[in-house]
């Protein structure tokens, strides 16, 4: 995909040259749009505490493994979100907190110190999010970020994988705060769109989400829960789907159930990764990498 | 003997109910069609390959042996919720041939995952 190196140093360099030609441009919400362009970091599905040696024999490695190659960026992202399942479901409360003391012990040596958090349904499901507002706070909330209001969406802290008339209703009257063009962007777990229902890829009230969301102009979704790369437009919304990195999954509809794809040894961590967004504000859109837990 | 007609009528209507019809014509059709038990435990379904005819429509009545669960067939847009202690029956008409999935859409426990069945559809 883009090189989003090069392409960052060359905005930072036209940025540096070019403060008189860009200083017209102005967002609505009167930050100076070369003040706008960043990149920030998604990862998702890590699924610490997950057994399985022929979906991934390096299980407890995975992870360090990632946040190294985060840590080792040429340039820090502004801020890193995991979209959700931090870990992999334990029926045992005692067990799932040991396992999200674990990963946040694992993630504290991220470098980048704007470290954002969402559940996903191994996180929160069997709880209703319990353990996981003790460790990493709220299951949804916003913030602003260089002229971008991002939203993050729990989909997942009801076991019926649905967002709730009262979440639903603080999303409409946050939207309703927000100017018609305003950049915004939104986290979830599960896809808000019926991605493949029939292997639970869906939210149940997801369609509400995207009928309030619609009411705005520049609308972009990251989620996870897949495991692979995927990328979808409802109207106007684009929904794209981050790599895992515990395991990766089928494509949907493409076996007969949804199992883990095997291990390949030939190629190691193949179908895992994380990906760096970047945030541009004229024209708004957004370039994705992909980049792997290890380098070729 | 009036009792027990007068029970069988009342069932009838309490089962026309769940499945969302009225009027005499449809209660008469829901009471011949075949109902197909389906228990639910954690983390499976008894049978867990269902075979349908065709557009025959059939009951699925499923129980819980333990915890609330879910049955979801996207394929036919059916769902329901399962409930310990209690039958929840939904109408299924097969409408198309083939081998379609079914899961469990509540997150129930840890092998959440694996609860799935399959229904298949002969002609």
């Amino acid at each position: 995909m883009t090189h989003s190196i090069d392409r960052r140093q060359f905005l930072k360099l036209a940025g540096l040259g070019g403060a008189v030609l860009v200083s017209g441009w102005r967002s609505s919400d009167g930050i100076a749009a070369a003040d706008s362009d960043f990149y920030f970091v998604q990862l998702s599905d890590c699924h610490w505490g997950f057994e399985g040696p022929a979906q991934n024999p390096d299980a407890t490695g995975t992870l360090k493994k990632a946040v190294a190659a985060v840590n080792s960026l040429k340039e820090p992202p502004d801020f890193i979100i995991f979209t959700g399942d931090l870990t992999h479901t334990t029926e045992d409360g005692q067990e799932r907190r040991k396992r999200m003391t674990e990963f946040r012990d694992i993630v504290k040596d991220l470098k980048v110190k704007d470290v954002k958090f969402m559940p996903g349904e191994h996180d929160a499901s069997l709880d209703h999010g319990k353990a996981f507002k003790e460790f990493f706070g709220e299951t949804h909330y916003t913030f602003d970020h260089k002229g971008v209001h991002f939203i993050a969406v729990d989909n997942v802290s009801d076991p019926r994988a649905s967002i709730g008339d009262e979440q639903l209703a603080w999303l409409k009257a946050d939207l309703e705060r927000q100017p018609r063009d305003a950049r915004i962007v939104v986290f979830t777990h599960r896809p808000l769109f019926d991605l493949y229902p029939q292997w639970d890829w869906a939210t149940t009230d997801g369609a509400k989400a995207i009928e309030v969301l619609q009411t705005r102009d520049n609308v972009t979704v990251f989620y996870g829960h897949i495991h692979q790369e995927h990328h979808f437009k409802t109207g106007k919304i684009e929904h794209h789907a981050a790599k895992g990195l515990m395991f990766a999954l089928p494509a949907p509809g493409s076996t007969p159930k949804r199992t883990p794809v095997a291990w390949d040894p030939q190629v190691p961590y193949k179908g895992l990764g994380f990906r760096e967004i970047e945030a541009e504000a004229r024209p708004v859109k957004y370039d994705i990498t992909e980049l792997p837990v290890v380098k070729a | 003997m009036a009792a027990l007609k007068r029970r069988a009528l009342l069932g009838g209507i309490a089962a026309a109910a769940l499945a969302g019809v009225g009027g005499g014509f449809a209660l008469r059709a829901y009471a011949a069609e075949r109902v197909i038990p389906v228990k639910a435990r954690r983390f499976t379904y008894e049978p867990d390959e269902i075979v349908l005819k065709l557009n025959e429509p059939v009951i699925l009545e499923f129980t819980s042996a333990d915890v609330v669960m879910g049955f979801r067939a996207a394929d036919f847009n059916v769902r329901t919720d399962i409930f310990p202690g209690k039958s929840s029956r939904v109408r299924l008409v097969p409408d198309k041939v083939g081998t379609f999935t079914f899961h469990c859409d509540i997150f129930c426990g840890d092998g959440h995952e694996d609860m799935d069945g399959t229904i298949r559809v002969e002609r």
